[in-house]
């Protein structure tokens, strides 16, 4: 156990931190997360990428900075702009899942043509994964493409689509092979999403917002070389991406920096004169997820050594985003709870910026979190099955090919 | 940056593993238990050739001059086999007692004694654990009057150490007719609590400390790490027993561990303890390298892992069905062994106050 950062990793926490203060006052606003990127966060976004703080390890020859991957670099990065509450790029699933996906099993030319714009911002990916239905059982989705001349024809529905309604191309998995097993009849495309026969729905959630949408594909051509590996392999090369997700979701930091602004809140709120931070009742619930946010965070850095260290971590890794997403949703829960009545202020044009309605967002918007990306129920069978070895349920059925709907 | 255990850590896990495995079956464990002493004279000499004892203890005092966490990796093992042996006073607190209060004299006399295995120091605390028992203990004249109870590890003491109010330690020699042991049994067989019956006690003051209450907590801070740790081992004991159950446990054509009903309940409890590991860690290392930190880190391991311990006792027992309710799995003693830790030095409400006074955001 050694919690020192070596020299080269403390030159560069130094340098990261130089940076930030040097340059915070370009930064744009967190509150543009989920949001088309305007011009400041693409000016910020180019510069992070001249320094190598987004696209660090991405090769130089697709637009990335070209460092050699060092898992505590990264680290060191995102905390450093994580800890000083200043955005540390443009985040979507362009750059975190679709540019590893293409890293890894993307052809010369599928990288050379979308990693760098990917990575400057200038196209906006959305993910075509889920269908209404196939959330949980993604592999039975029915959305088909055909073979017509030099084109795939797409057609069917997807759901969940984050961003499509500003998204440039989305990636997306489609049912080419109707007479294989289910598993194998996938296929992973690349489409722009201004092509003709696409029609984006926004689909409004629980917080009132529409950050997802529904997108519907009406005979949309896209040419066969828009494939990223082979007809049938949609399946692998989604898991690949899968994978990204799953770690984009559980971040310690997240947790660390949520429990800071309600201890901050629990001094400043008060009943009657008294500081919530005063009442047992309250402060236990704080002490309570206090043991729970550093139990997270030090699981957080175990994880970060193996991974430095290439070491398998199983189970360990497998319980990351059941428990982060549920933590996450307990703070938030917390917060609520503090801000009282007071805190049932709720106006979305003021997000970002008043305290009451991001909490409360925050505080829905979790729930979708744990629901998203392979739900908690999902994530436990996994957990169960690949983490502790336990035999998977039989099925009702045996493993059949997925007729696709009429042509 | 390096966060995780050394080879070395690794091994002394493995060794201490594997002689509990080999030397301390379950019909062995519950004939040390049913006596309650939480002393078996075999398992003692075992742990003393493998060098526990001196696990702390400086090696110019004939110990080998380990860290907390090297003390931690061992409590999660002793936790794993529910290990009958004094511990956690014995080897972990009444050693860094002696470091942090006793004069030069007081360590060169008592430290290679311990470290050898010849003397044996339960430890208690008057108040500044937390404990919800009630003392009448009077120093007059330098000696020490009344009763003093809530002693750990002092089913064979030869010794015990005791932390008066003001965060003064004593050492008094239990083997003479100023003082009376009697160990209660507890729910956990394989700990018992002591109270000794003093009547003009002769002690010995560890005085050295600059500041007696401060290097009292450090000591109980560290007992709590210890127990944290207990917790975990003891914990993923059950978790293991109850994963092997599942396999083996035939209903509806099936085993049990194919349903996610049972499944679900497993990944719940893997999900809630592995990041305890690190949270354990954590606080064992802050004890020796971030001195800021260790009293909150303690303090919050203690109570955390109270808490998840308690949700892994129950829901591994559930998973056991009606075999984990009866005694003959054994399985209640991993159960017990956790009720135990949860109570001791403190419960997690208090170590939770605790944190928060560290902090800050609470007055004593």
């Amino acid at each position: 156990m050694d919690l020192n950062y070596s020299d080269r990793h403390k030159a560069l926490q130094d340098k990261v931190r130089a940076f930030i203060d040097a340059n915070k006052h370009e930064a744009p606003s967190l509150a543009n997360v989920r949001k088309k990127p305007d011009r400041a966060t693409l000016a910020w976004q180019h510069k992070l990428l001249r320094y190598g703080y987004v696209g660090r390890t991405v090769p130089r020859q697709y637009g990335g900075f070209g460092a050699e991957p060092d898992v505590l670099e990264s680290a060191i990065i995102s905390q450093e702009f994580t800890g000083a509450g200043i955005s540390g790029g443009i985040t979507n699933q362009g750059i975190s899942m679709l540019v590893p996906t293409l890293l890894e099993v993307g052809t010369e030319k599928q990288r050379v043509r979308w990693i760098a714009p990917t990575l400057q911002g200038e196209i906006i990916w959305c993910q075509g994964y889920s269908e209404p239905g196939a959330g949980s059982d993604l592999a039975s989705l029915k959305t088909h493409a055909h073979v017509d001349g030099d084109d795939f024809v797409i057609n069917g529905q997807k759901i969940w689509t984050s961003s499509a309604h500003f998204a440039d191309m989305i990636f997306i998995l489609v049912r080419t092979e109707p007479d294989a097993p289910k598993h194998r009849g996938i296929s992973y495309l690349l489409v722009p999403m201004d092509s003709e026969g696409i029609e984006v729905r926004p689909l409004k959630t629980m917080t009132g917002q529409s950050t997802f949408n529904e997108v519907f594909f009406t005979d949309v051509r896209v040419a066969t070389d828009q494939i990223v590996m082979d007809r049938g392999d949609g399946w692998k090369v989604a898991n690949t991406t899968l994978k990204y997700e799953r770690l984009l979701l559980g971040d310690p930091n997240k947790m660390l920096n949520r429990f800071h602004r309600i201890v901050k809140m629990m001094e400043d709120t008060r009943i009657g004169g008294r500081r919530l931070m005063d009442m047992p009742e309250y402060r236990d619930r704080l002490l309570r997820l206090q043991g729970e946010v550093m139990a997270s965070k030090y699981h957080g850095m175990r994880l970060l050594t193996e991974a430095d260290k290439g070491e398998e971590s199983g189970v360990k890794r497998l319980i990351v985003k059941y428990f982060g997403t549920v933590l996450a949703h307990k703070l938030s829960a917390l917060a609520v709870d503090v801000m009282g009545e007071a805190g049932l202020a709720y106006d979305l044009s003021g997000l970002g910026t008043e305290d009451a309605s991001l909490w409360n967002s925050d505080y829905m918007y979790d729930i979708g979190l744990i629901i998203g990306g392979g739900s908690s129920q999902i994530q436990k069978n996994i957990i169960s099955e690949r983490g502790l070895g336990m035999p998977r349920e039989p099925r009702a059925e045996p493993q059949k090919a997925q007729k696709t709907m009429e042509r | 940056m390096d966060f995780g255990l050394s080879d070395e850590q690794r091994q002394l896990s493995d060794i201490l593993g594997n002689y509990l495995a080999d030397q301390l079956p379950i019909d062995e464990l519950r004939a040390v238990a049913d006596q309650g002493t939480g002393f078996s004279d075999d398992l003692w000499q075992g742990l003393v050739e493998l060098g526990l004892p001196g696990l702390l203890i400086p090696e110019e005092h004939g110990g080998s001059g380990l860290g907390i966490l090297d003390a931690a990796v061992v409590a999660e093992a002793l936790g794993y086999g529910a290990a009958p042996a004094p511990y956690v006073a014995s080897m972990v607190m009444a050693p860094l007692a002696l470091l942090r209060s006793g004069d030069d004299a007081q360590q060169a006399a008592w430290l290679p004694r311990i470290a050898a295995g010849e003397v044996r120091l339960g430890l208690g605390f008057e108040i500044l654990s937390g404990g919800t028992r009630a003392g009448d203990i009077a120093l007059k004249d330098g000696k020490l009057s009344g009763e003093f109870s809530g002693i750990l590890d002092g089913g064979a003491a030869t010794h015990v150490l005791l932390y008066l109010a003001d965060g003064w330690a004593v050492i008094v020699d239990t083997n003479t007719d100023t003082a009376e042991l009697h160990s209660a049994t507890t729910i956990d067989g394989t700990r018992p609590l002591t109270t000794v019956t003093l009547t003009d006690a002769n002690v010995e003051f560890l005085d050295a400390a600059n500041d007696p209450v401060a290097a009292a907590q450090s000591v109980l801070d560290a007992g709590r790490v210890m127990l944290a740790a207990d917790t975990l081992g003891a914990g993923q004991r059950m978790l293991d027993d109850a994963i092997t159950y599942a396999a083996d446990r035939v209903q509806f054509d099936r085993p049990i561990a194919s349903f996610q009903a049972v499944k679900h309940m497993c990944a719940d409890v893997v999900s809630a303890l592995e990041p305890c590991r690190a949270l354990v860690w954590y606080a064992a290392y802050a004890q020796d390298a971030v001195p800021d930190e260790a009293r909150v880190a303690a303090c919050h391991a203690k109570a955390h892992l109270a808490e998840v311990g308690r949700d892994v006792a129950r829901t591994t027992t559930e998973v056991h069905g009606g075999m984990g309710f009866t005694d003959l799995l054994g399985l209640h003693l991993w159960f017990k062994r956790i009720g135990f830790d949860r109570q001791v030095l403190g419960g997690p409400e208090h170590c939770r106050h605790e944190a928060a006074v560290a902090q800050g955001w609470a007055v004593e």
